[in-house]
């Protein structure tokens, strides 16, 4: 704002705290909720104060929705996206950007508009897919020798079945592009110069110098794979491979249950934890590379 | 040390043309400068000889090996980029011996040679530094460190001053000469800067629109320029350039309302056309009235050794360098004499020199000698 009044303000402190109040209102009902017995967090007007139950509640939640695989099983699925994220997109960007193929727009462009074809988008497909990965195979087979193989091989009720799809998307890998587009061409040529080859540019070059993109990449990729619901829902019936998202549903009461509230907002505060810290201890690297940057 | 042998060598960017066959032979140890306007195609030329664009048509042999094939890092040229293109993540030793690293020279070697190198330079102290820390003479340095350090038997440098303020590009000139002349490796610097391309040079490439105008040392280009474009390009303040005829029959240069006679044979020779004539704007000699060309001054530039009168000749603009003494003002009539012996004749059509003496090369002859005076 170019000219400070105090109505001004007042007018934008306001609009803060009511931005803010929006924000955090849940979170104060849910962390009150948590902490307190089974008859104050039923009772009417709802108190905003904590109570001293809260270690209680988290631990009847973590035994009821059993936890602690599904907490385990969000973890791996949450890293595998993150890490296989990062991994591809560096790389396709990296051909994209790097390369000189007479078929480099093509494949821009087809990368580009799965865009917007997200998971939700396309998930009967992907499921198709998934569920039967050697159909395609079984069909040429049988166009051309009239031969029926049947061979069953799917992804159901894996870390694999749950993590590939999610990783095959472009958002990370245009994130990369604009990154690799905004080095001077300088840098490639002067590396090549000194002998370096593309996969020693790539490691020498591109990743130290893309920390901070891969940063903000794993803190977005590892919240979006921990807070995936309709795929592992699909994939998973085994509840060995069960995720945090699926099991809140094991927390919520029962139509004619008990109301017990405190109990379900407490594993939805134990689910929300480890995000929270990914993002609270990558971001203060994330700024860092953000202020530092080097020219 | 490496002679280069440059053959034919043409470059298209898909269906335009940017060089248009050139061929250039450098011997080893010369410091070749490639000057010419934005544009032009030298960079591209060095490129090609780095190994960092494709050549089109022709080849390109380094020490009598051709490397139209060859990786960059095979060529054994080393590069120092305009915007020096450090590694902005590694130290100033990180940067200067990034080339060993990949090369795979033990850890030990390699310090001593980075330390080595940039004594060279003068960067020992800043050996820990990251190159956003450096100021941007302190950037080139590393940036020619880098080469160094690799002993490459040609150095190319594509344009490595024009970042570096006005001052430091003096100093920075001079350390790249007192560089060669310590490594003696076969130097091409390409410039768009004819005082550089005049300092630098052993050899001068002058280039305009992908073809080579003219190669020769500075001095002789600077005396005999073999076109247009050479004349005008080099020299400072710019070549007055006008249009002038030939007479046969008066044996005489004609311009500006005046005549220049020449030798009869000569007009001969030449016979009756249309030209271009140039005179460099320090050659110019004040005189009396009734022996040079009179023309009013339109503005003085002051350069402290003295001073560049700005007037017309002809409608064309024509600058003069007088000397302290002369006091002119703009308005003042100024008489100058064009000495023959200064005057560079080219056909308009061509652009191309047209020697005035008879045997072009029994250097300064005595019919050029003779200053033959206005009319």
């Amino acid at each position: 704002m170019i000219q400070r009044t105090p109505f001004a303000n007042a007018l934008t402190y306001g609009v803060m705290i009511f931005g803010f109040l929006l924000l955090i209102g849940p979170f104060v009902v849910i962390v009150s909720g948590a902490s307190q017995t089974f008859q104050q967090v039923n009772s009417i007007p709802f108190s905003f104060l904590p109570q001293d139950r809260l270690l209680e509640n988290m631990s009847a939640a973590w035994t009821r929705a059993s936890l602690g695989t599904a907490m385990l099983n969000s973890f791996v699925m949450a890293s595998l996206v993150t890490v296989g994220k990062v991994a591809l997109s560096a790389l396709t960007a990296f051909a994209i950007v790097f390369f000189r193929t007479p078929l480099k727009g093509f494949f821009f462009w087809m990368v580009f508009i799965t865009l917007m074809l997200p998971l939700e988008v396309r998930v009967v497909p992907t499921y198709a897919v998934a569920a039967d990965l050697f159909q395609p195979v079984r069909l040429l087979i049988s166009a051309v020798t009239g031969f029926e193989v049947s061979v069953d091989w799917n992804l159901l009720n894996s870390y694999a079945g749950l993590t590939l799809p999610l990783i095959a998307t472009a958002t990370g890998t245009f994130l990369y592009r604009q990154f690799y587009l905004t080095l001077p061409d300088e840098l490639a040529e002067a590396a090549r110069m000194d002998g370096s080859g593309p996969i020693r540019f790539f490691i020498d070059m591109l990743l130290p110098l893309s920390r901070t993109n891969m940063l903000a990449l794993t803190t977005i990729m590892f919240v979006y794979g921990w807070n995936q619901y309709l795929w592992p829902l699909l994939m998973v019936t085994d509840p060995q491979y069960k995720t945090t998202m699926m099991s809140l549903v094991a927390l919520l009461p029962s139509d004619n249950g008990t109301p017990d509230w405190n109990v379900t907002l407490a594993g939805s505060l134990i689910i929300m934890l480890p995000p929270l810290v990914v993002v609270a201890v990558l971001q203060r690297w994330f700024v860092r590379g953000l202020v530092a940057t080097e020219k | 040390m490496a002679d280069i042998a440059i053959r034919a060598v043409r470059k298209s960017y898909g269906k335009t043309p940017t060089l248009h066959g050139i061929d250039l032979a450098f011997a080893s140890g010369e410091f070749v400068v490639i000057l010419g306007p934005s544009g032009c195609g030298k960079s591209t030329l060095l490129r090609m000889i780095a190994g960092l664009e494709e050549i089109t048509a022709g080849e390109i042999a380094i020490n009598g090996r051709v490397v139209n094939r060859l990786e960059p890092r095979e060529r054994g040229c080393a590069m120092v980029f305009q915007n020096y293109a450090l590694y902005p993540h590694m130290t100033v030793a990180g940067n200067i011996g990034y080339a060993l690293k990949v090369a795979g020279v033990p850890k030990a070697e390699r310090l001593r040679r980075i330390e080595e190198t940039a004594r060279i330079v003068g960067l020992v102290d800043y050996l820990d530094r990251k190159p956003a820390a450096l100021s941007g003479g302190q950037r080139q340095r590393v940036a020619m460190a880098r080469a160094i350090i690799r002993e490459p038997s040609v150095f190319l440098f594509d344009e490595p001053l024009s970042n570096l303020d006005a001052k430091l590009r003096v100093t920075m000139r001079a350390e790249i000469r007192k560089l060669h002349q310590r490594l003696s490796a076969t130097s091409i610097f390409v410039t768009h800067d004819q005082v550089e391309a005049m300092t630098l040079a052993d050899k001068l490439v002058v280039m305009n629109k992908g073809v080579v105008e003219q190669v020769g040392q500075p001095l002789d280009i600077y005396h005999r320029p073999a076109s247009i474009f050479v004349a005008s390009f080099i020299g400072s303040p710019a070549m007055n350039l006008f249009d002038a005829h030939i007479s046969v029959d008066d044996a005489c240069l004609a311009f500006g309302g005046t005549k220049v006679a020449i030798d009869k044979a000569l007009a001969a020779r030449l016979g009756e056309r249309h030209v271009t004539v140039g005179i460099r704007p320090e050659q110019c000699v004040v005189t009396s009235e009734a022996r040079g060309i009179s023309m009013k001054v339109d503005f003085v530039e002051e350069l402290g050794s003295g001073r560049v009168v700005h007037s017309e000749l002809d409608g064309h603009p024509f600058a003069a360098c007088v000397d302290e003494e002369t006091l002119v003002r703009p308005g003042d009539r100024i008489a100058l004499e064009l000495p023959l012996a200064h005057l560079h004749v080219f056909d308009r059509e061509t652009g191309r020199r047209i020697e005035l003496e008879f045997e072009p090369r029994s250097g300064r002859s005595a019919t050029k000698r003779q200053m033959l005076e206005a009319v």
